[in-house]
């Protein structure tokens, strides 16, 4: 397997704090990858700097084997990188159909398609039934699955989930978990997660990187990860084993 | 064609539309001379309205600089025809991209350096106040002494120079109005009304979902500004005088918008309606107090002030949800 996305010794310093401290790692083409940590370990800062929302201080991101560092959000997008927001961000006087046509726009001219493809990815995420619906009377569950599926109608190669499942119930979260894992058997999408709730991760990720403090302080497959000694002190604490 | 046009329309909506298309057709053969000159300005209203809403209502971005390009359109028609007796309709041709140019000057500006809600709306005030300045001491339009057209008795309407009664200036703005409510309406329906939705919206967002945001926010002001223009060719052809006192005047950019606003920002039929609903009442607050006698100055603009007040409170939306909804129409009519 070949690196998808490979992130280089990439710093980002808000002012006087250093959020992301020369971390490095690669996902492979078709991989599900997480990255953990506790609140302000700058998880978020590493997601927007790979999107373009912000460009690094320092280090270099590559994806399928070009430096986008530093290029703007749309142009990311437009190479192949959905995203989520931590803090969902739907159109919010758009209905949930009209969400999803926006993403599917992005690579294609006819509105007839885009909103033929929008009703595929919508069906994919249980939406379709809600189609109609404003986004901004929708449920906080809803909503997340709508940011998944506004990234996903663009096509990506790669979708970036910041926090999608922070909030949900069980239930709520398997569903996703379900749907996520689908879809990258059936399309090899590659994903790269942020995840607090470690059931997801464990159910999920091949591969998990810790961040702390802006940086990397271990990375491998879950199983090690979760056994780690620094990992346990820092975030995960001796229970969650 | 018709029927891409009507696509997505129940018939009741068209069944209205219709109607009120045939009223408005047949009105000047009822109308009063005074009620034509209302009807004009309504129309004049509705067109310039559904312009402005195409950057605020579509593109999310408040503009109350829109006297600038009326009075653009309005200045190089007019000074082209007193110069060198240029047509309005080949004056257009000269006043559509000056309008658009200004537009994009204006936009390239604003977006090229993130300025944006309040201060977006300032910066194109800005414009409209240094057009007001300038035009002020431009000696080929005569500066602050007013470009005038010379005016005759027309027996006949003579359409190619604009040149004639009322009702000829009423047929070409309904035209006008038709046109841009159908084109508005395509536009929104198009990629690029989606696009527009999506910045509106939540512009970090739409980058994110792959939107150039400046690109399409450019489409916007630029498609704003040259629509707006025409109106300024009509409105300097109507009134056969520009000073740039009134032409350019805040006052004027702000009278562009209340139509849209109380009609339903973003919505279709809202600028169409708005400018109903104002004019109407203001004419009829006129009409009604010079009737009981009432003869308070600034009487009418109080009660203009009360009744604008009460829409928008009332209706925070706008008429047109509301009239919507009573009409009976399905929710992605017009
Ligand atoms: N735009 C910003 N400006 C200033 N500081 C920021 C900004 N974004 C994040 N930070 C700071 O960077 C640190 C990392 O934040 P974040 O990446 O959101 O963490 P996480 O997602 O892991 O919780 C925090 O201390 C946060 O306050
Ligand atoms: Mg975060």
């Amino acid at each position: 397997m070949s690196a998808l996305l490979s992130v280089e010794g990439v710093s980002k310093r808000f002012r006087g704090l250093l959020a992301v401290d020369k971390v490095s790692f690669e996902v492979p083409e078709g991989g599900i990858y997480a990255v953990i940590g506790p609140n302000g370990a700058g998880k978020t800062t590493l997601f927007n700097m790979i999107a373009g929302v912000h460009s690094p201080d320092g280090g270099a991101i590559t994806f399928g084997g070009e430096r986008i560092d530093g290029l703007p959000p749309n142009e990311i997008c437009q190479r192949g990188i959905g995203r989520t927001f931590q803090i969902v961000r739907p159109f919010p006087a758009l209905s949930v159909e009209d969400n999803v046509i926006v993403g599917a726009l992005m690579k294609r001219r006819d509105v007839t398609a885009a909103r033929a493809h929008a009703h595929e990815v919508m069906r994919r995420l249980d939406l379709y039934d809600k189609r109609a619906q404003r986004a901004s009377s929708m449920t906080l569950p809803d909503r997340k699955r709508l940011e998944v599926a506004r990234a996903l109608a663009t096509d990506p190669k790669l979708l970036l989930l910041d926090e999608v499942m922070a909030g949900l119930r069980p239930t709520e979260t398997d569903r996703i978990v379900g749907i996520l894992r689908d879809i990258n058997k059936e399309s090899g999408l590659t994903i790269l997660l942020i995840e607090h709730v470690m059931r997801a991760v464990m159910a999920l990720a091949q591969h998990i990187v810790v961040l702390h403090h802006g940086a990397n302080i271990a990375e491998g497959a879950p199983q090690a990860v979760v056994r780690d000694k620094a990992v346990i002190d820092s975030y995960l604490g001796a229970e969650a084993i | 064609m018709l029927g891409r046009l009507t696509e997505g329309l129940s018939a009741r909506t068209l069944i209205l539309l219709t109607l009120l298309l045939a009223v408005l057709l047949a009105a000047p053969f009822f109308a009063s001379d005074y009620l034509l000159t209302v009807l004009i300005l309504i129309l004049y209203f509705a067109y310039v309205g559904q312009a402005w809403n195409i950057m605020m209502g579509f593109a999310g971005h408040l503009s109350l600089g829109h006297a600038l390009y009326v009075g653009l359109g309005a200045y190089t028609a007019a000074a082209l025809y007193v110069h060198y007796g240029i047509g309005p309709w080949i004056g257009l041709l000269v006043a559509i991209p000056i309008a658009a140019l200004a537009g994009a000057f204006i936009g390239y500006l604003a977006f090229r350096f993130k300025v944006g809600g309040v201060y977006f709306a300032i910066l194109t005030i800005a414009f409209a106040e240094f057009a007001r300045v300038g035009f002020d001491h431009l000696a080929w339009t005569k500066g602050s002494s007013g470009l005038f057209l010379p005016v005759a008795q027309y027996s006949k309407n003579d359409l190619w120079h604009l040149r004639g009664q009322p009702v000829m200036f009423y047929y070409v703005l309904l035209v006008a109005v038709v046109a841009a409510f159908i084109g508005c309406r395509a536009l929104l329906q198009s990629r690029i009304g989606y696009f527009w939705l999506a910045i509106r919206e939540d512009e970090e967002a739409a980058r994110s979902a792959g939107i150039d945001t400046f690109r399409y926010k450019m489409i916007a002001v630029v498609i704003s500004a040259a629509m707006t223009s025409f109106a300024g060719v009509i409105y300097a052809f109507y009134y056969n005088n520009l000073f740039p006192e009134q032409v350019f005047h805040i006052s004027r950019s702000i009278e562009i918008i209340l139509g849209p606003i109380v009609g339903g920002v973003g919505t279709l039929f809202g600028p169409i309606l708005g400018a109903f609903v104002l004019t109407g009442l203001a004419e009829s607050l006129t009409e009604g107090l010079h009737a009981i006698g009432i003869d308070i100055p600034g009487a009418k603009q109080v009660f203009y002030g009360i009744c604008l007040l009460f829409v928008i409170m009332a209706l925070p939306d706008g008429v047109w949800p509301w009239v919507k909804r009573r009409l009976g129409l399905s929710e992605r009519a017009p």
